[in-house]
């Protein structure tokens, strides 16, 4: 077996060392009735060559996003990735580590997660950020629960144009909890009506939190300002969630318009897709509430020669400290994936970033028109960064399964994410980024004409 | 060593090897380069990606709020970021430098083979939201990690979706609780031995439960008897890590088990620790109802300085209809998700995290245990027992170990045979920096006073612990003669001496700033 270094002999003179007779007797704290004197149904190991035929197998069994026309993404978005990105993730150095629990030897994983919470911060425009958390969903529910510490208040209400799928991490992780959850009816969106209005009206002084998303889940922006406004009115904390972080190359930064928490997915940036995981949670603060936050951080400080240098910080907030007080139980972040995101950031670098979203935007936007040029093919956006909500003529699913069957990934119909909501039933989510190109609207158009005629 | 020159020179040496930053002009030290934060290089406008310009530069359907100010992200080329973060890896210890004895952490080889399979594009550029008919593959491949669990623990079901081993703590307290209250049962305290690591009580804390602790005996396992004192119409589960945070298995535990079942609670695993036993023990055997895995313990899936990992859920067949969405199900040839409580899942505690699961831990996970095979995996067990059965013998005489005997997969000592001396736990970790290893677990588990964990895992050989061996009792020997100037002013030879942590967070500096004075740009 090529991972295990022992030869029977090695074993064997081990075994004398230890003075043992056989490997059995290692074991021999487990009860007798439990011990498996048997194999199991599992395969023999095997070599390179076949598990690599096997594993292949299977991916050929997908239709590859990067392979087709892909206008997929209400959360998950595909980009491209540079080279160099996966190059340097690949480093034993940075794959190979784990939790920098001892900072003499882990300046690295410790100075690029300083460098990442710096950049989560700029483009958030928050102040502090943590070092990750497993992604936007369950960032989005340890922001309710931070807010609940926060405030000390039970109720949390949550935007319509939240995520679903966040809707029903934040209910499910916070069910247990005492707070209480209330959800905004999700609307399709219709051009000129951006406010904020029915929110503002929800709140009230025993409002732990309002969570936003920007661009929503429906591909709207709207301004908070006076939502924030009218949180900080009475004492409630305003989350805004970014699903889509190149749209903060594009879009003023939700600290300017008043956030108190900003979470994020950051897939985006650096990671790919992956049928879903792993991806990277953002979750950045303002730093009066930062003994609350949950998640690691890196903090500078100096050496005893006096050196610059880095180690996680403010621990008391943390479960191998606190235990059942901690803030949060998340020890295992996504390091990793937080690394990707931050090097593909510093590739991109200000003018970079801003090029990318200004691409993706005008794609968005060149999709957009001549989607609107299709009969049978409304959309119904008025403001969006790279994708956007259309009505069809017909049910969104099944044309978007005639489509899958041509190869095209049309989108994602509104009906797999709200099942009970029959008015979205010709709704469908389309996105556009740096990687679509004419041909591949082209061939989105050509097919669309012949399904919804 | 009687020529007085040659003396000389090593007596200079020795002085200079206390690396201070004045021996060079740069502070660099030959391959160990100083390395500015990135945001204090580059220069405004330059950039590492090449993109085409936009079509059109209109932002008129941003909504009026396009940005009206910069972010302040520097920018480099690509060259300059390689580099960068080339030099920052060269700072870090990794498994693929040397010996990663971090306990409870199962620091094992990362197979390569693993990391490319997860990169095929037919696995890694697939969207969670594509029609189910385009990710047959995807969700084949799911299924088979999630059968190899299964057969692996002997549980029926398992929940895939958790995103680390916390995580996944929390999908099955969530699932115990849920169960209780549909049995009309509502319990409200969780026990947790005094041993667990710190996640157990805090996820019993998101789950809304009391945490009430259960002490150890003598022997480092769980007092049945305390136990079954306690146990009573208001607890609704026992956390038991097995083998335990001590590196032993629990011998009781087909009693305890009983004891939890009689009182009407449910027993949990913390399976963190399942390296000491997959192929030889299922712990469906012993009377668990229900215990994460960590991927990327047993089964070899990268710790990325921190993450991502895995922590898929198994569980009994009465658990099951409790379990988190999505759940994946195959009619016939066809593989499908539900992803709403309806149809089988209507009794789902909810929805953890967004999407399906962490697919790239699988995808690796797979690979892991297809190259081992039944066979292969259940060595892994037998090699990593052997492996810290044979750093205890050989640590024994030197180090002092609060619970003689047998151990499983880690070995774990305290600070008595140093409690006369100025030594701590902690200078004996930086001491082993100084010597080219990656310190044990320190002060944990918090039962043992000083506690020094280590797991050595099964892709050592036997040359790596001979040679640890060595090195620690040399440590041991040094302590004993009195000399403890080195033990205090380690780590002398790693990119930096000891850290200072109370400056740290009592002026807590989180990222950079322009105006951050310890920051010292290059001029
Ligand atoms: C015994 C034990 N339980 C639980 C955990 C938590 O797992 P994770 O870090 O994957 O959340 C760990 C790992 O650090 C552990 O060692």
């Amino acid at each position: 077996m090529r991972y295990l270094p022992h030869t029977a002999e090695d074993r064997r003179a081990m075994m004398t060392d230890i003075g043992i007779g056989s490997i059995e007797e290692l074991f021999k704290d487990v009860p007798n009735e439990a011990r498996l004197d048997r194999p199991l149904e599992l395969p023999n190991h095997a070599d390179e060559l076949s598990v690599e035929r096997h594993i292949t197998g299977l991916a050929a069994q997908n239709v590859t996003a990067g392979a087709v026309p892909c206008f997929i993404g209400g959360g998950a978005y595909r980009h491209h990735v540079p080279a160099a990105v996966d190059a340097l993730i690949q480093r034993g150095e940075f794959l190979t580590s784990y939790t920098p629990y001892q900072p003499e030897i882990s300046q690295g994983t410790l100075q690029a997660l300083f460098e990442f919470q710096t950049q989560v911060s700029l483009i958030t425009g928050m102040e502090v950020a943590n070092g990750s958390m497993y992604d936007g969903s369950t960032a989005c529910a340890e922001a309710v629960l931070m807010a609940g510490r926060v405030t000390k208040r039970q109720r949390a209400v949550l935007s319509g144009g939240l995520n679903p799928l966040y809707c029903d991490v934040v209910e499910t992780l916070a069910q247990f909890t005492g707070l209480e959850i209330e959800k905004s009816r999700p609307n399709a969106p219709t051009r000129g009506h951006h406010d904020t209005l029915a929110l503002e009206a929800r709140v009230n002084n025993d409002t732990a939190c309002v969570v936003v998303q920007f661009p929503d889940f429906f591909g709207v922006i709207r301004d908070f300002t006076a939502l924030s406004a009218r949180c900080h009115e009475q004492g409630t904390l305003l989350i805004v969630v970014v699903t889509e972080p190149v749209a903060l190359g594009a879009l003023k930064a939700p600290g300017d318009m008043g956030a108190d928490i900003v979470v994020g997915e950051g897939q985006s940036l650096g990671v790919g897709l992956n049928f879903g995981g792993p991806y990277v949670g953002l979750f950045a603060t303002k730093e009066k509430y930062l003994r609350q936050m949950p998640g690691r951080v890196a903090g500078e400080t100096l050496d005893s020669d006096g050196k610059r240098g880095w180690v996680l910080t403010l621990n008391a907030r943390e479960q191998h400290i606190r235990r059942e007080k901690a803030t949060s139980n998340i020890c295992t972040n996504s390091g990793l994936c937080a690394l990707a995101f931050s090097i593909h950031l510093s590739l991109l670098g200000e003018t970079g970033f801003a090029r990318l979203a200004a691409l993706n935007h005008s794609t968005a936007r060149s999709l957009a028109e001549k989607l609107a040029g299709l009969q049978g093919i409304e959309v119904l956006n008025g403001a969006y960064f790279n994708e956007f909500t259309v009505r069809l003529s017909r049910e969104s699913a099944p044309v978007i399964e005639e489509l899958a069957q041509k190869k095209i990934l049309a989108g994602v119909p509104l009906s797999r994410l709200y099942p009970d909501r029959k008015d979205f039933k010709d709704l469908a989510l389309m996105t556009a980024t740096e990687t679509t190109t004419d041909s591949d609207i082209q061939a989105l158009l050509q097919a669309l004409s012949e399904s919804v005629l | 060593m009687t020529n007085d020159r040659s003396q000389g020179r090593h007596r200079r040496a020795k002085k200079d090897s206390v690396a201070n930053n004045s021996s060079t002009i740069t502070g660099n030290r030959a391959l160990q380069i100083e390395e500015p934060l990135i945001f204090e290089q580059g220069a405004k406008g330059r950039t590492g990606v090449d993109l085409p310009a936009p079509t059109d530069e209109s932002t008129a359907a941003l909504g009026g709020l396009e940005r009206d100010k910069p972010i302040g992200l520097p920018g480099l080329s690509e060259p300059e970021v390689v580099r960068h973060y080339t030099r920052l890896s060269r700072n870090n210890y990794a498994i693929d430098i040397g010996f990663y004895p971090l306990g409870s952490c199962t620091m094992k080889h990362n197979p390569r083979l693993n990391e490319r399979l997860s990169r095929l594009p037919g696995l890694a550029d697939i969207h969670p939201l594509q029609p189910e008919s385009t990710v047959q593959g995807g969700l084949a491949l799911i299924e088979q990690v999630s059968n190899w669990l299964k057969i692996l623990t002997g549980f029926p079901a398992v929940a895939m979706s958790p995103a680390a081993g916390a995580q996944g703590e929390l999908c099955g307290l969530m699932t115990i609780r849920t169960h209780l209250m549909a049995r009309g049962d509502p319990r409200t305290v969780v026990l947790v031995p005094d041993s667990a690591h710190g996640t157990n009580p805090a996820t019993a804390a998101m789950c809304g439960y009391q945490i009430e602790s259960v002490p150890s005996n003598q022997r480092g396992r769980v007092d049945l008897n305390a136990l079954q004192a306690r146990l009573g119409p208001d607890i609704a589960a026992l956390m038991l890590t097995n083998p335990n945070t001590c590196g032993l298995f629990e011998e009781e535990i087909i009693e305890i088990a009983a004891a939890v079942h009689d009182s009407g609670a449910l027993f949990y695993c913390d399976g963190a620790n399942f390296n000491a036993l997959v192929g030889k023990v299922r712990p469906a055997d012993l009377g668990i109802d229900i215990m994460h895995l960590n991927l990327h313990k047993t089964f070899s899936t990268p710790h990325g300085g921190g993450g991502p990992g895995a922590g898929p859920v198994v569980m009994t067949n009465e658990l099951a209809p409790y379990a988190p969405l999505p759940w994946l199900l195959r009619e016939g040839e066809t593989l499908l998700l539900i992803e709403h409580p309806e149809r089988q899942a209507k009794t789902s505690f909810g929805r953890m995290r967004a999407w399906h699961g962490q697919m790239g831990m699988f995808v690796r996970a797979l690979a892991y245990m297809l190259s081992h095979g039944g066979d292969g995996l259940r060595q892994v067990a037998e090699d990593a027992v052997l492996n810290a059965n044979y750093l205890r013998v050989g640590l024994e005489g030197k180090y002092t170990m609060p619970y003689s005997g047998l151990c499983m997969h880690e070995v774990l000592c305290d600070d008595e045979f140093i409690k006369d001396t100025d030594i701590t736990t902690l200078d004996i970790a930086k001491t082993l920096i100084d010597e080219g290893y990656h310190p044990m677990t320190i002060y944990f588990p918090l039962i043992a006073h000083g506690a020094m964990l280590i797991e050595p895992t099964e892709t050592e050989s036997r040359q790596t612990l001979d040679q640890f061996i060595k090195v620690l009792r040399a440590i041991a020997d040094q302590i004993s003669s009195g000399d403890s100037k080195r033990f205090h002013r380690a780590p002398l030879h790693a990119p930096r001496r000891r850290l200072d942590e109370t400056r740290a967070a009592r002026q807590p500096n989180l990222r950079w700033k322009e105006s951050t004075p310890t920051s010292s740009p290059r001029k």
